[in-house]
Protein backbone atom coordinates (compact mmCIF):
# COMPACT_ATOMS: atom_id res chain seq x y z
CA UNK A 1 0.00 0.00 0.00
CA UNK A 2 1.07 3.53 -0.73
CA UNK A 3 -0.23 6.93 -0.31
CA UNK A 4 0.15 9.20 -2.24
CA UNK A 5 -1.11 12.73 -1.88
CA UNK A 6 -2.20 15.35 -4.02
CA UNK A 7 -1.27 18.58 -2.96
CA UNK A 8 1.87 20.57 -1.77
CA UNK A 9 0.92 21.28 1.85
CA UNK A 10 1.65 18.73 4.49
CA UNK A 11 -1.69 16.19 4.94
CA UNK A 12 -3.38 17.26 8.38
CA UNK A 13 -3.97 14.70 10.83
CA UNK A 14 -7.22 12.53 9.09
CA UNK A 15 -9.96 13.63 11.21
CA UNK A 16 -12.36 11.57 9.75
CA UNK A 17 -15.85 12.77 10.62
CA UNK A 18 -19.18 11.51 9.16
CA UNK A 19 -22.56 13.50 9.09
CA UNK A 20 -25.46 11.42 9.12
CA UNK A 21 -25.65 7.54 9.10
CA UNK A 22 -22.37 5.97 10.79
CA UNK A 23 -20.15 4.77 7.54
CA UNK A 24 -19.92 1.11 6.99
CA UNK A 25 -17.73 -0.99 4.37
CA UNK A 26 -19.18 -1.05 0.98
CA UNK A 27 -20.81 -3.96 0.11
CA UNK A 28 -19.44 -6.31 -2.06
CA UNK A 29 -21.48 -8.02 -4.52
CA UNK A 30 -18.30 -9.75 -6.06
CA UNK A 31 -14.91 -8.81 -6.34
CA UNK A 32 -13.10 -8.13 -10.21
CA UNK A 33 -9.73 -8.01 -9.05
CA UNK A 34 -8.18 -7.49 -5.70
CA UNK A 35 -6.83 -4.01 -6.35
CA UNK A 36 -9.46 -2.72 -8.94
CA UNK A 37 -10.42 -0.05 -7.30
CA UNK A 38 -8.74 2.77 -5.01
CA UNK A 39 -9.42 4.60 -1.79
CA UNK A 40 -9.64 8.25 -1.07
CA UNK A 41 -9.71 10.81 1.54
CA UNK A 42 -10.58 14.61 1.31
CA UNK A 43 -9.01 15.89 4.93
CA UNK A 44 -9.84 18.77 6.05
CA UNK A 45 -10.22 20.21 1.60
CA UNK A 46 -11.04 23.84 1.28
CA UNK A 47 -11.65 25.29 -2.12
CA UNK A 48 -11.90 29.32 -2.66
CA UNK A 49 -11.84 30.97 -5.82
CA UNK A 50 -10.37 34.26 -4.88
CA UNK A 51 -13.01 35.39 -1.33
CA UNK A 52 -15.37 33.08 -2.26
CA UNK A 53 -15.34 29.64 -0.58
CA UNK A 54 -16.98 26.73 -2.23
CA UNK A 55 -15.81 23.98 -0.41
CA UNK A 56 -15.56 24.59 3.51
CA UNK A 57 -13.09 21.99 5.04
CA UNK A 58 -14.88 19.27 3.55
CA UNK A 59 -13.93 15.36 4.50
CA UNK A 60 -14.80 12.61 3.31
CA UNK A 61 -13.57 9.05 3.22
CA UNK A 62 -14.35 6.76 0.15
CA UNK A 63 -13.05 2.78 0.84
CA UNK A 64 -11.69 1.27 -2.51
CA UNK A 65 -14.53 -0.16 -5.16
CA UNK A 66 -17.30 1.68 -3.65
CA UNK A 67 -20.02 3.81 -5.85
CA UNK A 68 -20.74 7.06 -3.91
CA UNK A 69 -23.51 9.30 -5.18
CA UNK A 70 -22.92 13.24 -4.65
CA UNK A 71 -25.83 15.17 -5.01
CA UNK A 72 -26.47 18.98 -3.97
CA UNK A 73 -28.46 21.70 -5.52
CA UNK A 74 -26.29 23.62 -8.67
CA UNK A 75 -23.43 25.86 -6.58
CA UNK A 76 -23.26 23.60 -4.15
CA UNK A 77 -20.08 22.85 -4.45
CA UNK A 78 -20.33 18.94 -5.94
CA UNK A 79 -18.70 19.89 -8.88
CA UNK A 80 -15.96 21.03 -7.65
CA UNK A 81 -15.57 18.19 -5.24
CA UNK A 82 -14.89 16.13 -8.38
CA UNK A 83 -12.86 18.38 -10.08
CA UNK A 84 -10.18 18.24 -7.15
CA UNK A 85 -10.53 14.72 -6.83
CA UNK A 86 -9.86 14.19 -10.62
CA UNK A 87 -6.63 17.04 -9.94
CA UNK A 88 -8.12 19.76 -12.37
CA UNK A 89 -7.89 21.47 -9.28
CA UNK A 90 -5.79 21.92 -6.28
CA UNK A 91 -6.97 22.64 -3.18
CA UNK A 92 -7.00 25.97 -0.86
CA UNK A 93 -5.65 24.14 1.86
CA UNK A 94 -6.56 20.36 3.06
CA UNK A 95 -5.14 17.32 1.43
CA UNK A 96 -6.64 14.69 -0.59
CA UNK A 97 -5.05 11.20 -0.03
CA UNK A 98 -4.96 8.53 -2.22
CA UNK A 99 -4.50 4.45 -1.51
CA UNK A 100 -3.93 2.18 -4.54
CA UNK A 101 -1.74 -0.70 -4.20
CA UNK A 102 -0.07 -1.36 -7.27
CA UNK A 103 -0.79 1.87 -9.17
CA UNK A 104 2.08 2.90 -11.50
CA UNK A 105 1.15 5.81 -12.83
CA UNK A 106 -0.60 8.34 -10.76
CA UNK A 107 -2.25 10.59 -14.00
CA UNK A 108 -3.82 7.29 -15.06
CA UNK A 109 -5.35 7.02 -11.32
CA UNK A 110 -8.71 8.53 -12.01
CA UNK A 111 -10.45 9.20 -15.24
CA UNK A 112 -13.67 11.45 -15.39
CA UNK A 113 -16.77 11.16 -17.41
CA UNK A 114 -18.49 14.45 -18.05
CA UNK A 115 -21.97 15.65 -19.36
CA UNK A 116 -20.95 16.33 -23.07
CA UNK A 117 -19.54 13.49 -24.16
CA UNK A 118 -16.51 15.57 -25.60
CA UNK A 119 -15.51 13.33 -28.38
CA UNK A 120 -13.45 14.39 -31.45
CA UNK A 121 -15.44 15.20 -34.44
CA UNK A 122 -13.22 14.76 -36.53
CA UNK A 123 -12.01 10.71 -35.13
CA UNK A 124 -13.97 8.42 -35.49
CA UNK A 125 -15.32 6.31 -33.14
CA UNK A 126 -12.50 3.86 -32.55
CA UNK A 127 -9.91 6.44 -32.58
CA UNK A 128 -11.68 8.04 -29.71
CA UNK A 129 -11.40 5.48 -27.56
CA UNK A 130 -7.83 5.31 -28.47
CA UNK A 131 -7.43 8.69 -27.11
CA UNK A 132 -7.57 6.89 -23.33
CA UNK A 133 -5.17 4.09 -24.22
CA UNK A 134 -2.24 6.53 -25.22
CA UNK A 135 -0.13 4.31 -23.05
CA UNK A 136 -0.29 1.32 -25.04
CA UNK A 137 2.91 1.08 -27.73
CA UNK A 138 1.65 -0.62 -29.83
CA UNK A 139 -0.82 0.73 -32.78
CA UNK A 140 -2.42 -2.82 -33.41
CA UNK A 141 -3.00 -3.16 -29.63
CA UNK A 142 -4.62 -0.17 -29.04
CA UNK A 143 -7.16 -0.74 -31.92
CA UNK A 144 -7.94 -4.13 -30.30
CA UNK A 145 -8.18 -3.20 -27.33
CA UNK A 146 -10.59 0.09 -28.27
CA UNK A 147 -13.13 -2.34 -30.25
CA UNK A 148 -13.37 -4.68 -27.28
CA UNK A 149 -13.69 -1.75 -24.67
CA UNK A 150 -16.54 -0.61 -27.42
CA UNK A 151 -18.26 -3.81 -27.36
CA UNK A 152 -18.23 -4.20 -24.07
CA UNK A 153 -20.37 -1.13 -24.33
CA UNK A 154 -22.59 -3.02 -26.65
CA UNK A 155 -21.17 -0.26 -29.65
CA UNK A 156 -19.01 -2.95 -32.22
CA UNK A 157 -20.53 -2.48 -35.05
CA UNK A 158 -20.16 1.80 -34.89
CA UNK A 159 -16.15 1.89 -34.44
CA UNK A 160 -15.79 3.40 -37.90
CA UNK A 161 -18.56 5.70 -37.58
CA UNK A 162 -18.23 9.99 -37.68
CA UNK A 163 -19.18 10.63 -33.51
CA UNK A 164 -21.67 12.95 -35.76
CA UNK A 165 -24.10 10.05 -36.62
CA UNK A 166 -24.94 9.02 -33.25
CA UNK A 167 -27.41 9.57 -30.81
CA UNK A 168 -27.13 11.66 -27.73
CA UNK A 169 -26.79 8.38 -25.82
CA UNK A 170 -24.62 6.14 -27.83
CA UNK A 171 -21.87 9.15 -28.10
CA UNK A 172 -21.67 8.80 -24.38
CA UNK A 173 -21.67 5.29 -24.21
CA UNK A 174 -18.12 6.18 -26.16
CA UNK A 175 -17.00 8.74 -23.95
CA UNK A 176 -17.52 5.83 -21.11
CA UNK A 177 -15.81 3.53 -23.21
CA UNK A 178 -12.72 5.51 -23.14
CA UNK A 179 -12.84 6.56 -19.77
CA UNK A 180 -12.71 3.03 -19.06
CA UNK A 181 -9.64 2.35 -21.64
CA UNK A 182 -7.07 2.81 -19.18
CA UNK A 183 -8.22 1.04 -16.52
CA UNK A 184 -8.87 3.81 -13.95
CA UNK A 185 -8.88 3.45 -10.45
CA UNK A 186 -11.29 5.78 -9.56
CA UNK A 187 -14.04 6.83 -12.10
CA UNK A 188 -15.38 10.36 -11.79
CA UNK A 189 -18.77 11.01 -13.50
CA UNK A 190 -19.73 14.80 -13.75
CA UNK A 191 -23.82 14.32 -14.42
CA UNK A 192 -23.28 12.00 -17.66
CA UNK A 193 -26.66 11.30 -17.90
CA UNK A 194 -28.14 14.99 -17.65
CA UNK A 195 -28.38 15.25 -21.15
CA UNK A 196 -30.03 12.04 -21.86
CA UNK A 197 -33.87 11.04 -22.21
CA UNK A 198 -35.42 9.32 -19.54
CA UNK A 199 -35.38 5.88 -21.28
CA UNK A 200 -31.88 6.11 -22.77
CA UNK A 201 -30.65 7.09 -19.16
CA UNK A 202 -32.23 4.44 -17.47
CA UNK A 203 -30.38 1.75 -19.93
CA UNK A 204 -27.17 3.69 -19.27
CA UNK A 205 -27.48 3.50 -16.00
CA UNK A 206 -27.67 0.07 -16.17
CA UNK A 207 -24.70 -0.53 -18.05
CA UNK A 208 -22.82 1.73 -15.51
CA UNK A 209 -23.77 -0.67 -12.91
CA UNK A 210 -23.08 -3.53 -15.09
CA UNK A 211 -19.35 -2.30 -16.22
CA UNK A 212 -18.83 -1.00 -12.57
CA UNK A 213 -19.68 -4.48 -11.14
CA UNK A 214 -17.42 -6.07 -13.77
CA UNK A 215 -14.47 -4.03 -12.81
CA UNK A 216 -14.26 -3.07 -9.37
CA UNK A 217 -13.35 0.74 -10.04
CA UNK A 218 -14.27 3.23 -7.62
CA UNK A 219 -17.38 5.31 -8.83
CA UNK A 220 -18.09 8.32 -7.54
CA UNK A 221 -21.31 10.03 -9.46
CA UNK A 222 -22.06 13.54 -8.91
CA UNK A 223 -26.31 14.38 -9.92
CA UNK A 224 -28.79 16.24 -9.06
CA UNK A 225 -31.17 13.67 -9.92
CA UNK A 226 -31.96 11.94 -6.34
CA UNK A 227 -33.73 8.40 -8.00
CA UNK A 228 -30.15 8.30 -9.95
CA UNK A 229 -28.29 8.32 -6.55
CA UNK A 230 -30.16 6.07 -5.10
CA UNK A 231 -30.76 3.36 -7.56
CA UNK A 232 -26.92 2.99 -8.20
CA UNK A 233 -24.90 4.16 -5.28
CA UNK A 234 -23.56 2.24 -2.45
CA UNK A 235 -24.02 5.87 -0.47
CA UNK A 236 -25.61 8.33 -0.77
CA UNK A 237 -23.45 12.08 0.30
CA UNK A 238 -25.35 15.38 0.55
CA UNK A 239 -23.27 18.66 -0.09
CA UNK A 240 -24.97 21.80 1.13
CA UNK A 241 -22.71 24.90 1.13
CA UNK A 242 -19.89 23.18 0.39
CA UNK A 243 -19.68 20.38 3.47
CA UNK A 244 -21.63 17.29 3.74
CA UNK A 245 -25.15 17.39 5.24
CA UNK A 246 -26.08 14.14 4.91
CA UNK A 247 -24.05 10.62 4.09
CA UNK A 248 -26.41 8.16 3.72
CA UNK A 249 -26.21 4.21 3.02
CA UNK A 250 -28.15 2.72 0.77
CA UNK A 251 -27.87 -1.26 1.47
CA UNK A 252 -30.32 -2.78 -0.84
CA UNK A 253 -29.25 -5.41 -2.74
CA UNK A 254 -28.38 -5.61 -6.65
CA UNK A 255 -29.90 -5.39 -8.91
CA UNK A 256 -31.79 -3.08 -7.64
CA UNK A 257 -35.57 -2.48 -9.03
CA UNK A 258 -36.48 0.63 -10.20
CA UNK A 259 -39.87 1.97 -8.05
CA UNK A 260 -39.69 -0.38 -5.15
CA UNK A 261 -40.80 1.01 -1.56
CA UNK A 262 -37.14 0.84 -0.35
CA UNK A 263 -36.34 2.83 -2.80
CA UNK A 264 -38.81 5.01 -2.60
CA UNK A 265 -38.47 5.82 1.05
CA UNK A 266 -34.77 6.51 0.94
CA UNK A 267 -35.22 8.80 -2.09
CA UNK A 268 -37.93 10.63 0.25
CA UNK A 269 -35.29 10.93 3.10
CA UNK A 270 -32.88 12.45 0.71
CA UNK A 271 -35.35 15.04 -1.11
CA UNK A 272 -36.97 16.26 2.41
CA UNK A 273 -33.11 17.07 3.90
CA UNK A 274 -32.37 18.46 0.26
CA UNK A 275 -35.75 20.49 0.06
CA UNK A 276 -36.66 20.90 3.78
CA UNK A 277 -33.17 22.84 4.18
CA UNK A 278 -33.66 25.43 1.43
CA UNK A 279 -37.07 26.74 2.91
CA UNK B 1 -30.75 6.35 -63.16
CA UNK B 2 -29.29 7.76 -60.09
CA UNK B 3 -26.28 9.17 -62.54
CA UNK B 4 -28.60 10.30 -64.90
CA UNK B 5 -30.00 12.29 -62.08
CA UNK B 6 -26.89 13.42 -61.23
CA UNK B 7 -25.82 14.23 -64.29
CA UNK B 8 -28.91 16.42 -65.03
CA UNK B 9 -28.77 18.32 -60.97
CA UNK B 10 -25.37 19.20 -61.80
CA UNK B 11 -25.92 20.46 -65.47
CA UNK B 12 -28.89 22.53 -64.44
CA UNK B 13 -26.52 25.15 -63.19
CA UNK B 14 -25.15 25.59 -67.01
CA UNK B 15 -28.15 25.79 -68.72
CA UNK B 16 -28.31 29.90 -67.75
CA UNK B 17 -24.36 30.73 -69.07
CA UNK B 18 -25.19 28.46 -72.21
CA UNK B 19 -28.27 30.65 -73.28
CA UNK B 20 -26.82 33.91 -72.37
CA UNK B 21 -24.09 32.64 -74.73
CA UNK B 22 -26.25 31.89 -77.11
CA UNK B 23 -27.93 35.33 -76.89
CA UNK B 24 -25.37 36.83 -77.04
CA UNK B 25 -23.97 35.63 -80.26
CA UNK B 26 -27.03 35.83 -81.84
CA UNK B 27 -26.85 39.45 -80.86
CA UNK B 28 -23.77 40.81 -82.22
CA UNK B 29 -24.04 38.62 -85.31
CA UNK B 30 -27.45 40.99 -85.88
CA UNK B 31 -25.45 43.65 -85.00
CA UNK B 32 -27.34 44.55 -82.04
CA UNK B 33 -24.21 44.98 -79.83
CA UNK B 34 -21.27 47.25 -81.76
CA UNK B 35 -18.29 45.39 -82.41
CA UNK B 36 -16.44 48.13 -80.56
CA UNK B 37 -18.32 47.50 -77.24
CA UNK B 38 -18.13 43.52 -77.06
CA UNK B 39 -17.20 40.73 -79.66
CA UNK B 40 -19.46 37.89 -80.48
CA UNK B 41 -18.51 35.28 -78.46
CA UNK B 42 -17.32 33.40 -82.00
CA UNK B 43 -14.75 35.95 -82.14
CA UNK B 44 -13.28 35.35 -79.08
CA UNK B 45 -13.47 31.69 -79.29
CA UNK B 46 -11.51 32.87 -83.21
CA UNK B 47 -8.53 35.22 -80.89
CA UNK B 48 -8.40 32.16 -78.01
CA UNK B 49 -7.78 29.60 -80.80
CA UNK B 50 -5.09 32.17 -83.10
CA UNK B 51 -3.12 33.33 -80.00
CA UNK B 52 -3.29 29.00 -78.88
CA UNK B 53 -1.80 28.14 -82.21
CA UNK B 54 1.08 30.51 -81.55
CA UNK B 55 1.73 29.59 -77.92
CA UNK B 56 0.95 32.97 -76.60
CA UNK B 57 -1.91 32.60 -74.59
CA UNK B 58 -0.12 29.45 -72.14
CA UNK B 59 3.00 31.78 -71.66
CA UNK B 60 0.87 34.46 -70.51
CA UNK B 61 -1.02 31.95 -68.28
CA UNK B 62 1.79 30.30 -67.48
CA UNK B 63 2.96 33.79 -66.52
CA UNK B 64 0.17 34.72 -64.15
CA UNK B 65 -0.30 31.40 -62.12
CA UNK B 66 3.38 31.13 -61.76
CA UNK B 67 3.23 34.71 -59.87
CA UNK B 68 -0.31 34.32 -58.21
CA UNK B 69 0.87 30.62 -56.98
CA UNK B 70 4.21 31.94 -55.24
CA UNK B 71 2.57 35.25 -54.17
CA UNK B 72 0.06 32.95 -52.53
CA UNK B 73 2.88 30.47 -51.08
CA UNK B 74 5.09 32.93 -49.45
CA UNK B 75 2.00 35.13 -48.08
CA UNK B 76 0.05 32.26 -47.18
CA UNK B 77 2.63 30.16 -44.63
CA UNK B 78 4.02 33.67 -43.10
CA UNK B 79 0.07 34.38 -42.50
CA UNK B 80 -0.23 30.75 -41.49
CA UNK B 81 2.40 30.39 -39.09
CA UNK B 82 1.80 33.84 -37.24
CA UNK B 83 -1.53 32.57 -37.09
CA UNK B 84 -0.73 29.71 -35.79
CA UNK B 85 2.29 31.50 -33.31
CA UNK B 86 -0.83 33.94 -31.97
CA UNK B 87 -3.39 31.65 -31.72
CA UNK B 88 -1.10 29.58 -29.66
CA UNK B 89 0.80 31.79 -27.44
CA UNK B 90 -0.75 35.04 -25.68
CA UNK B 91 3.08 36.52 -25.48
CA UNK B 92 3.06 36.39 -29.13
CA UNK B 93 -0.06 37.74 -29.68
CA UNK B 94 0.39 40.32 -27.37
CA UNK B 95 3.16 41.86 -28.98
CA UNK B 96 1.94 41.44 -32.44
CA UNK B 97 -1.96 41.13 -32.96
CA UNK B 98 -2.23 45.20 -32.50
CA UNK B 99 0.18 45.90 -35.15
CA UNK B 100 -0.70 43.24 -37.72
CA UNK B 101 -4.77 44.33 -37.23
CA UNK B 102 -3.69 48.21 -37.71
CA UNK B 103 -1.99 46.76 -41.09
CA UNK B 104 -5.09 45.09 -42.21
CA UNK B 105 -6.85 48.38 -42.54
CA UNK B 106 -4.79 49.71 -45.25
CA UNK B 107 -5.83 48.55 -48.79
CA UNK B 108 -3.49 46.60 -50.20
CA UNK B 109 -3.53 47.68 -53.16
CA UNK B 110 -3.21 51.25 -52.27
CA UNK B 111 0.22 50.26 -51.80
CA UNK B 112 0.79 50.01 -55.65
CA UNK B 113 2.75 53.54 -56.03
CA UNK B 114 4.80 52.72 -53.24
CA UNK B 115 5.33 49.33 -54.23
CA UNK B 116 6.31 50.42 -57.71
CA UNK B 117 8.90 53.03 -56.30
CA UNK B 118 10.46 50.10 -54.12
CA UNK B 119 10.29 47.20 -56.58
CA UNK B 120 10.00 48.60 -60.36
CA UNK B 121 7.50 46.57 -62.42
CA UNK B 122 9.43 43.37 -61.69
CA UNK B 123 8.19 39.75 -60.06
CA UNK B 124 8.88 41.40 -56.61
CA UNK B 125 6.81 43.76 -56.93
CA UNK B 126 3.59 41.58 -57.78
CA UNK B 127 4.80 38.72 -56.09
CA UNK B 128 4.94 41.34 -52.77
CA UNK B 129 1.49 42.82 -53.27
CA UNK B 130 -0.10 38.92 -53.68
CA UNK B 131 1.58 37.88 -50.89
CA UNK B 132 0.37 40.88 -48.59
CA UNK B 133 -3.11 40.18 -49.83
CA UNK B 134 -3.67 36.80 -48.79
CA UNK B 135 -1.90 37.11 -45.81
CA UNK B 136 -4.96 38.71 -44.29
CA UNK B 137 -7.21 36.67 -44.58
CA UNK B 138 -4.90 32.96 -43.95
CA UNK B 139 -3.73 35.38 -40.73
CA UNK B 140 -7.10 36.09 -39.23
CA UNK B 141 -8.85 33.13 -40.03
CA UNK B 142 -6.19 30.88 -38.46
CA UNK B 143 -6.27 32.44 -35.63
CA UNK B 144 -9.76 32.30 -35.06
CA UNK B 145 -9.98 29.20 -36.30
CA UNK B 146 -7.25 28.00 -33.33
CA UNK B 147 -8.98 30.93 -30.56
CA UNK B 148 -12.27 29.30 -30.69
CA UNK B 149 -11.42 25.44 -30.59
CA UNK B 150 -13.85 23.62 -28.12
CA UNK B 151 -12.32 24.61 -24.65
CA UNK B 152 -13.88 21.18 -23.39
CA UNK B 153 -12.29 19.25 -25.70
CA UNK B 154 -8.91 21.19 -25.06
CA UNK B 155 -9.37 20.03 -21.09
CA UNK B 156 -10.49 16.60 -22.35
CA UNK B 157 -6.86 16.04 -23.84
CA UNK B 158 -5.13 17.47 -21.03
CA UNK B 159 -6.87 15.07 -18.88
CA UNK B 160 -5.69 12.22 -20.81
CA UNK B 161 -1.98 12.68 -20.63
CA UNK B 162 -1.69 14.06 -24.18
CA UNK B 163 1.63 15.79 -24.93
CA UNK B 164 1.79 19.65 -26.05
CA UNK B 165 2.27 18.08 -29.87
CA UNK B 166 -0.28 15.49 -29.42
CA UNK B 167 -2.69 18.56 -28.69
CA UNK B 168 -1.99 20.35 -31.25
CA UNK B 169 -2.08 17.52 -34.18
CA UNK B 170 -4.80 15.52 -32.30
CA UNK B 171 -7.48 18.44 -31.06
CA UNK B 172 -6.23 22.13 -31.96
CA UNK B 173 -5.29 22.05 -35.36
CA UNK B 174 -8.53 19.96 -36.52
CA UNK B 175 -10.71 21.84 -35.11
CA UNK B 176 -9.28 24.97 -36.49
CA UNK B 177 -9.22 23.97 -40.58
CA UNK B 178 -12.66 24.53 -40.77
CA UNK B 179 -12.04 28.57 -40.13
CA UNK B 180 -8.35 28.22 -41.97
CA UNK B 181 -10.21 26.61 -45.09
CA UNK B 182 -12.72 29.90 -44.90
CA UNK B 183 -9.55 31.78 -45.21
CA UNK B 184 -8.11 29.65 -47.53
CA UNK B 185 -11.34 30.00 -50.13
CA UNK B 186 -11.38 33.85 -49.38
CA UNK B 187 -7.26 34.71 -49.75
CA UNK B 188 -7.65 32.75 -53.43
CA UNK B 189 -10.19 35.40 -54.46
CA UNK B 190 -8.09 37.87 -53.56
CA UNK B 191 -5.13 36.35 -54.94
CA UNK B 192 -6.59 36.36 -58.50
CA UNK B 193 -7.96 39.96 -57.82
CA UNK B 194 -4.53 41.53 -56.56
CA UNK B 195 -2.89 39.97 -59.53
CA UNK B 196 -4.85 41.46 -62.32
CA UNK B 197 -4.43 44.63 -60.79
CA UNK B 198 -0.57 44.46 -60.61
CA UNK B 199 -0.34 43.05 -63.78
CA UNK B 200 -2.77 45.54 -65.69
CA UNK B 201 -0.79 48.61 -64.01
CA UNK B 202 2.29 47.36 -64.28
CA UNK B 203 4.27 44.14 -65.88
CA UNK B 204 5.76 43.01 -69.31
CA UNK B 205 3.90 39.99 -69.12
CA UNK B 206 0.85 37.82 -68.00
CA UNK B 207 -2.32 37.88 -68.50
CA UNK B 208 -3.07 41.18 -67.15
CA UNK B 209 -0.32 42.39 -69.58
CA UNK B 210 -1.74 40.83 -72.47
CA UNK B 211 -5.49 42.59 -71.78
CA UNK B 212 -3.67 46.39 -71.46
CA UNK B 213 -2.02 45.84 -74.82
CA UNK B 214 -4.88 44.38 -76.72
CA UNK B 215 -6.82 47.51 -75.26
CA UNK B 216 -3.84 49.30 -77.19
CA UNK B 217 -4.52 47.75 -80.08
CA UNK B 218 -7.92 47.84 -80.15
CA UNK B 219 -8.34 44.04 -80.13
CA UNK B 220 -11.35 43.93 -77.83
CA UNK B 221 -11.89 40.06 -78.26
CA UNK B 222 -8.20 39.36 -76.68
CA UNK B 223 -9.56 41.97 -73.69
CA UNK B 224 -12.58 39.46 -73.23
CA UNK B 225 -10.44 36.26 -73.33
CA UNK B 226 -8.24 37.35 -70.83
CA UNK B 227 -11.10 38.39 -68.38
CA UNK B 228 -12.69 35.02 -68.95
CA UNK B 229 -9.74 33.36 -68.23
CA UNK B 230 -8.79 35.14 -65.35
CA UNK B 231 -12.46 33.59 -64.25
CA UNK B 232 -11.80 30.46 -65.48
CA UNK B 233 -8.28 30.20 -62.98
CA UNK B 234 -10.51 31.86 -60.34
CA UNK B 235 -12.97 29.04 -60.61
CA UNK B 236 -10.23 26.50 -60.84
CA UNK B 237 -8.52 27.45 -57.85
CA UNK B 238 -12.01 27.40 -55.76
CA UNK B 239 -12.48 23.91 -57.13
CA UNK B 240 -9.05 22.68 -55.55
CA UNK B 241 -10.08 24.13 -52.19
CA UNK B 242 -13.22 22.61 -52.12
CA UNK B 243 -11.73 19.20 -52.95
CA UNK B 244 -9.31 20.02 -50.18
CA UNK B 245 -12.25 20.90 -47.92
CA UNK B 246 -14.30 17.73 -48.62
CA UNK B 247 -10.90 15.02 -48.20
CA UNK B 248 -10.03 17.08 -44.89
CA UNK B 249 -13.59 18.11 -43.40
CA UNK B 250 -15.04 14.59 -44.18
CA UNK B 251 -15.67 14.48 -40.40
CA UNK B 252 -17.85 17.70 -40.43
CA UNK B 253 -21.92 17.27 -40.93
CA UNK B 254 -22.06 19.76 -43.73
CA UNK B 255 -19.55 17.18 -46.00
CA UNK B 256 -21.45 14.32 -44.98
CA UNK B 257 -24.42 15.16 -47.59
CA UNK B 258 -24.28 13.09 -50.44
Amino acid sequence: MNIALRDAQPAFSPQVRFEGAPFLAAPKVQAPAPDAGAAFAFQGVRKAFGPKAVLHGLDLTVPAGAFVAVIGKSGCGKSTLLRLLTGLDAPTSGAIAFEASGAKDPARLTRVMFQEPRLLPWARVVANVEVGLSHLRSKAERRRTALSLLADVGLADRADEWPSVLSGGQRQRVALARALASRPRILALDEPLGALDALTRIEMQQLLERIWLQQGFTAVLVTHDVAEAVALADRVVLVEEGRIALDLEIPLPRPRRRGSPELARLEGVILEKLLGSAA
Amino acid sequence: MTALARFVRQGVGWILPLLLLVVWEVAARLGEIPKNILPAPSDVGAALWKLSVSGEIFRHIYVSSWRALTGFAIGGSIGFALGLANGLSDASRAVSDTTLQMVRNIPHLALIPLVILWFGIDEEAKLFLVALGVFFPIYINTLHGIRTVDPQLIEMGRIYGMSRIALFVKVILPGALPSIFVGLRYALGIMWLTLIVAETISASSGLGYMAMQAREFLLIEVVVLSILIYALLGKLADSAARLLERVFLKWHPAFQLQ
